[in-house]
């Protein structure tokens, strides 16, 4: 029973969260004005509690485990769902179902914690449902709007079909090894057919959540048809939760079959790389942009997936910590923006820094990062990432991944110089920050800026 | 033993004066700001003197031979065990040396501008720039690791760019100072990669470890360097050659020489320290803290480096002849001192009597600080009396500024070789160098220093003799010489231009740090202070007097001159490579492929996937299925490659 509490405590602290949410909905119910603030005190204490009291060890006949460096990760994404409950104040506040929208989504957090750390095939694809199906809900939440609904529907039918293959290729592992225990699937793996091709569709329900090219079509309608507490969430903690589970898999699991998913990893992210930078190159919307500058950011981190040891782990876990600070700084600009004014498109934010300089700021603060441009810690993880990577000696391979970045910087750089060097006789009126949004975008600042000088950061992870 | 906090406050209290110039100076602290950002250079030049000191004849000489001390490292950022950005300090000969020139000539010409920049709007502004320069500086000068370096190198060009820039209201200021910037920027990438290549055969960024790998041609590292090839040449020659282009640039070599003489927009001072004794030498130092590698490993770039010196020397002398801007002037004649400092690391071998041309490099780059920074001083003088940069503005102006012209002609028989002033006995050391190991290098530096001797002298002449008293323009009257401020650092700097000669500098700085006698024969000076006389006398001939004898001169070399005159047209040349050949060339079809191929590709899959989802567009999408289908087609297309066609 100790054993439970102590190794089940990340799940557990959520689980308290969402019962008490439930008794709240179902009871008196609440105003969102009041209600905002205690979830948001809710998950910073998660959070902060996240950092103590992580032991190692396994549960339920190891089928759950956990370590160090599993806790380190689920508290990334503590961070990342902290920092969209006070990004998406002002949509919160508006939406008529808050309590429901946080028990979706604390829902599919617990779905992304338990398989984190699912050492079984039958707890990993259970939580594997559990971390995407509220999330279609979730996409669904603007009620009165035809896209959110479109995207809903779009995400689940999409969702459904890869749960299908990921399915098929689970059966075709048990069925070939005899065994659904991932350490002991590892022993008994030894590259033969059967095998590869049930690699294969388990790969591809991977590149599905991660939005691998060409597994990626359904990212941008989702994206930009869903709210934008959604689509940072989506963006964010459920492709780094995935990116996590999906290193773990390759280098635990299917570390025979190294030979078949190195050159595919390799492919796949050069494709991901080029497609995404070619299509975010010609987006109008903010948000649609940021959805194909995100399949980019995947293509840049199986760079380093494809390096296969310690290095390349630390670098993805590094450059997802990167990523949650950058990429929810801009959903938070954006945010702020569609949500008061309505505005999406990038031509509109010409002139943004002569009448918002906080907002502009931030947003090129974070675009730089995003971008990799130094001293940012966007730099630094783009830095790691690309060394990781070199370390099997494909450096063609690095090259086209250099000059990836060469070409995002471009589309990056233009929000830039759209809001501070463009003019614009009707530029967006000043607007109204809220305490909560302003604290965020401050923590992602900082986080942008200190991640990357701070190298102990690094160090620690490393450590782990 | 090194005092490492004593050490690390050398760079650190410029630092401080400028976040707190920069932070407050503007608003709190607006006449202060000046005497704030001397008093803490004062401090950093005591601290640099009393390291010197200590280093030199306290604990520095174990031996008999000079040693190298790392008082301080902190590793800042771990790739691994072995790989590592530290940021450290280093102590040796040239570090030490290059502290004392930095703080000194910084020192000089923060007192001066007190007076020189008096009024200026930015003041403060102006003193917080000049601190993080000199903390730029210092920084590069300690590096213990290469990275460490790359970066204060970056650092020290940003903080270049701010301060030519510093007259940002002037177009041709803002063009200069991103023309500065970019130039070096493209040396610096050189530099970048040459840091990757080499550091990646060493495996290792620190200085002291990588000079060790790569110097014992038995070790691993330089087998593996030496077996990897790339268009014929190893990877090493490669890595050093690329380090090389970064020093060249922000040394000024050519032919990255383009941007120093536009960089003179900036506040003439700053010309003083930053494109006179300072940053501009700094490629020098770069190869001097590798040389090492560059003369046991790869000799075959130090050859280059010999002649990429000589014909940058040479170039430089024969373009300052034909200038009228005095501080254009003063600038290719840096360049071409520069020059000298180069080729002399160029003809130098490691250890003992052949490192001769080593030493003599460091000892010209100390004595050139002295007299260049003087030099720009006394033109900053000039200027500031007749409020002009152009020669014909001035001329007799030896009794209205006694002390700037005293000093200056000081200045000027240092910078000529003739003896016993300083540039005397640096320039013969790196004569003899040459001599000894490249006879046509020598000859090349022999006519430059013949060349050397007439431009300055047309300079001098020009200014402060040439025509008759208080023929220049009422308004240049107003004012005098400029008060103490501006005159003690002339005075102080024509004390180290006439004595710094004397200095037994052999004996502290070497390649392998034992003292090195320098063996001087009489009848080796006869050519060269010949030539320097011949000079002076052809100068004296032609501008001492207001006279047509230049004009016919320069019409009877007609072409050479005009030539000259246009800077050999290589800023010409650059133009049209960026322009034309890279515009047309490479820009059009590019634009070309971009407008027709990639949009029309862009356009064509836009409007089919528009043709086939119009129908079917609404909320029941049929797209899903596609997307599904997509899905499908990949999962079957991987299993296809990697069952089939991979195995």
């Amino acid at each position: 029973m100790n054993e439970l509490l102590t190794l089940m405590k990340s799940e557990l602290v959520l689980t308290g969260i969402i019962f008490l949410l439930l008794f709240i909905k179902i009871g008196k119910g609440m105003k969102n004005e009041t209600l905002l603030p205690l979830v948001q005190v809710l998950l910073l204490v998660n959070f902060i509690f996240g950092f103590v009291l992580n032991k190692e060890g396994r549960l339920f006949g190891d089928m759950f485990y956990t370590t160090s460096l599993i806790a380190f990760q689920k508290n990334i994404l503590n961070l990342g769902v902290y920092l969209i409950s006070l990004l998406c104040t002002d949509w919160l506040k508006k939406t008529p179902h808050l309590p429901e929208f946080f028990l979706l989504l604390l829902s599919a957090l617990l779905g992304m914690f338990f398989m984190i750390s699912s050492a079984n095939l039958l707890i990993f694809y259970l939580s594997l449902e559990l971390a995407s199906i509220p999330v279609a809900a979730m996409a669904n939440f603007d009620l009165d709007k035809k896209r959110s609904a479109e995207g809903a529907m779009k995400m689940i039918l999409s969702s459904a079909f890869s749960s299908g293959i990921l399915l098929f290729g689970i059966s075709l592992v048990y069925g070939s090894t005899g065994t659904i225990s991932l350490p002991e699937i590892a022993g008994r793996l030894d590259g033969s057919t059967l095998q590869v091709l049930a690699f294969i569709f388990f790969f591809a329900a991977f590149a599905f959540k991660l939005s691998i090219v060409p597994f990626h079509l359904w990212t941008a309608d989702v994206y930009e048809g869903s709210p934008i507490a959604t689509t940072a969430f989506l963006s964010v903690i459920s492709k780094g939760s995935v990116a996590f589970i999906f290193m773990t898999m390759l280098y635990r699991v299917f570390q025979p079959l190294l030979d078949t998913w190195y050159p595919m990893l390799v492919i796949l992210s050069i494709a991901t790389m080029v497609i995404g930078n070619l299509f975010a190159l010609r987006q109008q919307n903010i948000k649609r942009f940021l959805a194909f500058s995100s399949i980019a950011q995947v293509g840049f981190i199986l760079v380093a997936v494809s390096s296969n040891d310690h290095m390349g782990s630390t670098a993805v876990i590094y450059f997802v910590l990167v990523y949650i600070f950058s990429n929810l700084a801009a959903f938070g600009v954006a945010s702020v923006i569609a949500e008061q004014t309505g505005k999406e498109r990038i031509d509109d934010f010409k002139g943004f820094y002569k009448t918002n300089p906080f907002l502009s700021w931030i947003l090129a603060l974070a675009l730089f990062s995003l971008a990799g441009v130094p001293p940012t810690a966007g730099f630094f993880g783009k830095l790691f990432l690309l060394t990781a990577g070199g370390a099997r000696a494909a450096y063609w391979f690095i090259t086209v991944a250099a000059l990836n970045m060469i070409i995002s910087l471009y589309y990056y750089l233009r929000v830039v110089r759209a809001m501070f060097m463009d003019k614009n006789d009707t530029p967006i009126e000043p607007l109204k920050i809220s305490a909560p949004v302003r604290l965020g975008m401050i923590i992602c600042g900082a986080g942008i800026i200190l991640t990357g000088l701070l190298s102990w950061i690094y160090d620690y992870i490393h450590s782990l | 033993m090194p005092n490492a906090t004593n050490i690390a406050l050398i760079p650190l209290l410029p630092l401080a004066g400028f976040i707190l110039l920069g932070l407050f100076g503007r608003k709190y602290i607006k006449n202060g700001a000046g005497l704030i950002g001397t008093a803490l250079l004062l401090g950093s030049a005591l601290l640099a003197l009393y390291t010197a000191y200590d280093y030199f004849f306290v604990y520095g000489k174990v031996d008999g031979v000079y040693q190298q001390f790392v008082p301080l490292k902190i590793t800042w950022l771990a790739f691994s065990k072995e790989l590592s950005i530290d940021m450290g300090l280093v102590i040796d000969p040239i570090s030490v040396m290059m502290l004392l020139v930095v703080t000194f000539v910084s020192l000089m010409v923060h007192i001066y501008s007190l007076g020189y920049m008096k009024g200026e709007e930015r003041f403060p502004t102006y003193y917080a720039f000049l601190g993080l320069f000199t903390f730029s500086m210092l920084g590069l000068v300690l590096a213990s690791n290469i990275f460490q370096m790359y970066i204060f190198w970056e650092l020290v060009g940003v903080s270049s760019f701010l301060l030519i820039g510093f007259y940002y209201d002037k177009p041709s200021a803002v063009a200069a100072s991103k023309k500065a910037f970019i130039v070096t920027r493209f040396a610096d990438l050189g530099f970048l990669v040459g840091i990757l290549i080499l550091s990646y055969f060493s495996g290792s960024f620190d200085f002291q470890t990588l000079i060790a790998r790569l110097t014992s041609p038995e070790s691993n590292e330089v087998k593996n360097a030496v077996a990897s090839t790339f268009l014929g040449a190893s990877a090493l020659t490669w890595g050093a050659a690329l380090i090389f282009i970064g020093g060249a640039g922000k040394s000024a070599m050519f032919p990255l020489h383009i941007w120093l003489p536009d960089a003179m927009e900036g506040p003439t001072p700053v010309s003083a320290l930053i494109h006179a004794a300072t940053m501009v030498v700094a490629g020098v130092y770069l190869v001097a803290r590798l040389f090492p590698v560059f003369s046991v490993t790869t000799p075959a770039v130090l050859e280059i480096i010999g002649w990429v010196g000589a014909v940058s020397a040479i170039i430089a002398a024969v373009i300052a002849c034909t200038q009228t801007d005095i501080k254009r002037v003063l600038a290719y004649s840096t360049m071409s001192q520069i020059g000298y400092m180069m080729f002399a690391l160029g003809v130098s071998s490691y250890g003992g009597e052949a490192g001769l041309g080593y030493t003599a490099s460091m000892f010209h780059l100390f004595t050139h600080a002295m007299f260049k920074a003087l030099l720009f001083l006394g033109a900053g003088a000039v200027i500031h009396y007749v409020h002009s940069n152009e020669m014909k503005d001035m001329g007799g102006l030896r009794k209205k500024l006694p002390i700037t012209h005293f000093t200056f002609l000081v200045a000027c028989l240092a910078i000529a070789g003739v003896p016993p002033f300083a540039g005397f006995f640096s320039k013969e050391e790196i004569l003899l160098a040459a001599y000894n190991s490249n006879t046509a290098i020598y000859w090349i530096a022999l006519i430059t220093s013949g060349l050397t001797a007439f431009y300055m002298f047309r300079l001098y002449f020009t200014i402060f003799w040439n025509k008759a008293q208080g023929e220049h323009s009422a308004a240049a009257n107003k004012h005098g010489e400029g008060g103490l401020v501006m005159m003690l650092p002339l005075v102080l700097l024509a004390v180290g231009a006439a004595g710094a000669g004397f200095i037994p500098f052999g004996e502290f700085v070497s390649t392998d740090g034992k003292a090195l006698e320098s063996h001087f024969h009489l009848s080796f000076s006869l050519a060269p202070v010949a030539l320097g006389l011949a000079g002076i006398l052809a100068a004296l001939w032609m501008y001492a007097k207001a006279n047509d004898k230049p004009a016919r001169l320069a019409a009877s070399l007609g072409g050479l001159y005009k030539a000259a005159y246009h800077k050999f047209y290589i800023d010409e040349l650059y133009l049209f490579i960026t322009k034309k050949v890279l515009f047309n060339l490479v820009g059009r079809p590019a634009a070309w492929f971009d407008r027709n191929i990639v949009d029309g590709l862009m356009n064509l899959t836009g409007n089919s996937t528009v043709l086939v989802s119009e129908g079917i567009k609404k909320f029941q999408s049929g797209k899903v299925q596609q997307y599904a289908i997509f899905f499908l087609g990949a999962v079957v297309l991987l299993a296809v490659l990697f069952i089939y066609v991979w195995r």
